[in-house]
C-alpha cells in the first residue's frame, strides 16, 4: 500500500513535467503544424540562463522568472527568424529546421557552458514528506512542480477560452485563411504561440533539471516523454496533453517502481509506439483534426 | 467605421501563375448600392473578389476604398479598413461555436461595442441565437451562410464582398438571403459587391450589374437594363 501511494504520487509529479513539455509542443503544433524537436533544447538553454542568474545573485526566484522570460523571448525570436522563412516550404523542411535548431542549441550550450554535469537547485525542499510514519514518497518540490504546471495549464485554458487574444489564437489554429479575412494578424498569433511554448518549456526545464542535472543534452529524454504525452493527447489538445502526461507519468512510475528503474525509457518509447499503432489520432483528438 | 463608402477596382490583372484570370477588369460600386458581378464559371468573378479582398495579390491595377489605396494590401489590412470579404462555400470556422464565430467577427470593433454587436446579430438572426452554443460545424448549409454574413456584419463594415451567397441553398432561403442584402443596403448604407451564379436573383436586388467573360468585362449597366437584355441573358447569364 505504501509503495503504491509513493509510486502514484511520484508518477503524478513527474507526469506533470511531461505534461508541460507536451503542452508546449501542442501550442506550436496547433498554430504552425510543426513538431518542434528543439523544444527540449530551448528549455535546457533557458535553464543555463537561470543557473547563471541564480549563481550571480543567489536568488532562485529571480532565476526562475528570468528563465520564463528567456523562454518567451527565445520562442518568439526563433519563430520570426528561423521558422517563418521556412513556413511556406514543404512540411519536411520545417522538421529538418527544428532538428537542426536542436543540434545548434545543444552545440552552442556546450561551447558557452561546457559539457560537464552541473547540479541545479530545486525551488523547495526535496526531503520526503510523510503523514505520521506513513512515507508519501514525494517532496515539497514535487508538490510545487505539479501545482506550477497545473496553474500554467489552467491559465492557458482560461486565456484560450475567455480572452479575445485566445479566440484569435484558436481561430488561427483552425483556419488561418478565414482568420485573416476577419482581420486577425495571423503572423502575430503564430509568434505568440511560439513565445508561450517557449515559456512553458522553460517552466518544464526549471522543474525537471534538479533531478536530471544540467548538461547540453539534459532535456533529451524528457522531450521524448513529453512528446509521448502530447501524442497520447492527440497533439492538438492542451487538456489531452496534460492528461496524457499524467497517464504516462503514473504508468512509468509503476514500471520503474515494480519492475526496475532502467525500464522507464523503454516503457516510454513502447507507450509512444503503442499509441501511434492503436490510436494514432490520440485519445483526445478528433481524427479529422490530424493532417499529417 | 461607419458612413457609406465607394469601392473602385481599376484595370485589375490577376491570376494564379500562367495566363491571368483577370485581364484588365474595372469594376466600381457607388456608396450604399449593390453591384452584382455576373458571368459563367471561370469568368473570374471569385478571382476579382479575392484580388479586392487581398487574398490574392493583383499583378497590376488599383483598388481604392474612397481615397484609401488598398492595392496589394494583405487581407487582414483590407478587413481592418472596413471591407468584409465573405468567401464562397465553407467560410465558417467549424471547430468554434456559433457565438465564437460571431465574437471573432466583432474583434475589429472597439471593445465597448462588441456586446451590442452580438445582441444586434442575435436579434436580426434568431436562428443563430437559438444555436449560439453549438459548434458551427453542426449547422446546415443555409444556417452557415447566414452565420458567415452575420459574422461579416459584426465588424460594422463599410463594404461587403459577397461570393455566391446563394450557392447550394434552397430557393426559399435564397430569397431570404437576397432580401437581407437589400435591407443592409437600405438600412445600414452598406456598399455591396455581390458575385452570383444565380443572375436572376442577384439582378432583382442589385442597382448595377457587371458581366464578366473570360476575365474581361463584357457588359456594365443598370441592373434593370441588364435583366432586360435578352441577347446578353442568353449568352452569358443563362436565364
Amino acid at each position: 500500500m505504501q509503495e503504491f501511494v509513493e509510486f502514484t504520487l511520484g508518477g503524478i509529479s513527474s507526469g506533470m513535467i511531461y505534461a508541460a513539455i507536451g503542452l508546449s509542443l501542442v501550442l506550436i503544433w496547433r498554430g504552425t503544424r510543426v513538431l518542434n524537436y528543439a523544444q527540449g533544447g530551448m528549455a535546457m538553454f533557458t535553464a543555463y540562463v537561470a543557473l547563471t542568474v541564480i549563481n550571480h545573485t543567489g536568488n532562485y526566484w529571480l532565476g526562475f522568472v528570468v528563465a520564463l522570460a528567456a523562454g518567451l523571448v527565445l520562442g518568439a525570436f526563433l519563430e520570426r527568424t528561423v521558422i517563418r522563412p521556412a513556413a511556406s516550404k514543404p512540411p519536411l523542411n520545417l522538421v529538418i529546421v527544428t532538428v537542426g535548431l536542436l543540434i545548434f542549441i545543444e552545440g552552442l550550450a556546450g561551447i558557452i557552458y561546457g559539457g560537464s554535469f552541473r547540479s541545479f537547485p530545486p525551488a523547495f525542499s526535496i526531503n520526503g514528506l510523510s503523514i505520521g510514519s506513513f512515507d508519501l514518497g514525494i517532496t515539497r518540490n514535487d508538490i510545487f512542480t505539479a501545482a506550477a504546471v497545473l496553474a500554467a495549464a489552467l491559465l492557458l485554458a482560461a486565456m484560450f477560452r475567455l480572452t479575445p487574444v485566445g479566440l484569435r489564437m484558436r481561430a488561427t489554429a483552425f483556419s488561418p485563411a478565414i482568420s485573416r479575412l476577419l482581420g486577425v494578424r495571423v503572423g502575430r498569433m503564430l509568434t505568440l504561440g511560439w513565445a508561450l511554448a517557449g515559456l512553458i518549456g522553460a517552466l518544464a526545464g526549471m522543474l525537471v533539471t534538479p533531478q536530471t542535472f544540467l548538461y547540453p543534452n539534459s532535456m533529451d529524454q524528457i522531450f521524448v516523454l513529453g512528446f509521448t504525452a502530447a501524442v497520447i493527447g492527440g497533439l492538438d489538445s492542451p487538456v489531452g496533453s496534460v492528461i496524457g502526461g499524467l497517464l504516462l507519468g503514473v504508468v512509468l512510475s509503476y514500471a520503474s517502481g515494480y519492475l526496475g528503474s532502467q525500464l522507464v525509457q523503454i516503457f516510454g518509447l513502447a507507450a509512444l509506439v503503442l499509441v501511434l499503432m492503436v490510436r494514432p489520432s490520440g485519445l483526445f483528438s478528433t481524427a479529422a483534426a490530424r493532417r499529417v | 467605421m461607419s458612413g457609406a463608402a465607394g469601392l473602385a477596382a481599376t484595370d485589375v490583372v490577376a491570376g494564379y501563375g500562367g495566363a491571368p484570370v483577370l485581364d484588365g477588369v474595372s469594376v466600381s460600386a457607388a456608396p450604399a448600392t449593390i453591384t452584382t458581378v455576373l458571368g459563367a464559371n471561370g469568368a473570374g468573378k471569385t478571382t476579382l473578389l479575392r484580388a479586392i479582398g487581398g487574398a490574392l495579390r493583383p499583378r497590376s491595377g488599383r483598388i481604392m476604398l474612397d481615397d484609401l489605396d488598398l492595392t496589394r494590401r494583405p487581407p487582414e489590412d483590407v478587413a481592418r479598413a472596413g471591407v468584409a470579404h465573405v468567401p464562397e462555400g465553407q467560410g465558417v470556422i467549424t471547430e468554434l461555436t456559433v457565438e465564437e464565430n460571431l465574437r471573432l467577427g466583432a474583434l475589429l470593433q472597439p471593445r465597448p461595442r462588441r456586446a451590442a454587436a452580438l445582441a444586434d446579430a442575435y436579434q436580426r438572426f434568431a436562428v443563430l441565437a437559438d444555436r449560439r452554443r453549438r459548434l458551427a460545424g453542426t449547422l446546415s448549409g443555409g444556417e452557415r451562410q447566414i452565420l458567415v454574413i452575420a459574422r461579416a456584419l459584426m465588424s460594422a463594415p463599410r463594404v461587403l464582398l459577397l461570393d455566391e451567397p446563394s450557392l447550394g441553398l434552397a430557393p426559399r432561403i435564397v430569397t431570404q438571403v437576397m432580401e437581407l442584402i437589400r435591407q443592409l443596403r437600405d438600412e445600414a448604407g452598406l456598399t455591396v459587391l455581390l458575385v452570383e451564379q444565380n443572375a436572376r436573383s442577384a439582378l432583382s436586388i442589385a442597382d448595377q450589374g457587371v458581366v464578366l467573360n473570360l476575365g474581361r468585362v463584357v457588359a456594365k449597366a443598370d441592373a434593370a437594363e441588364l435583366a432586360a437584355d435578352e441577347a446578353l441573358r442568353r449568352h452569358y447569364l443563362g436565364f
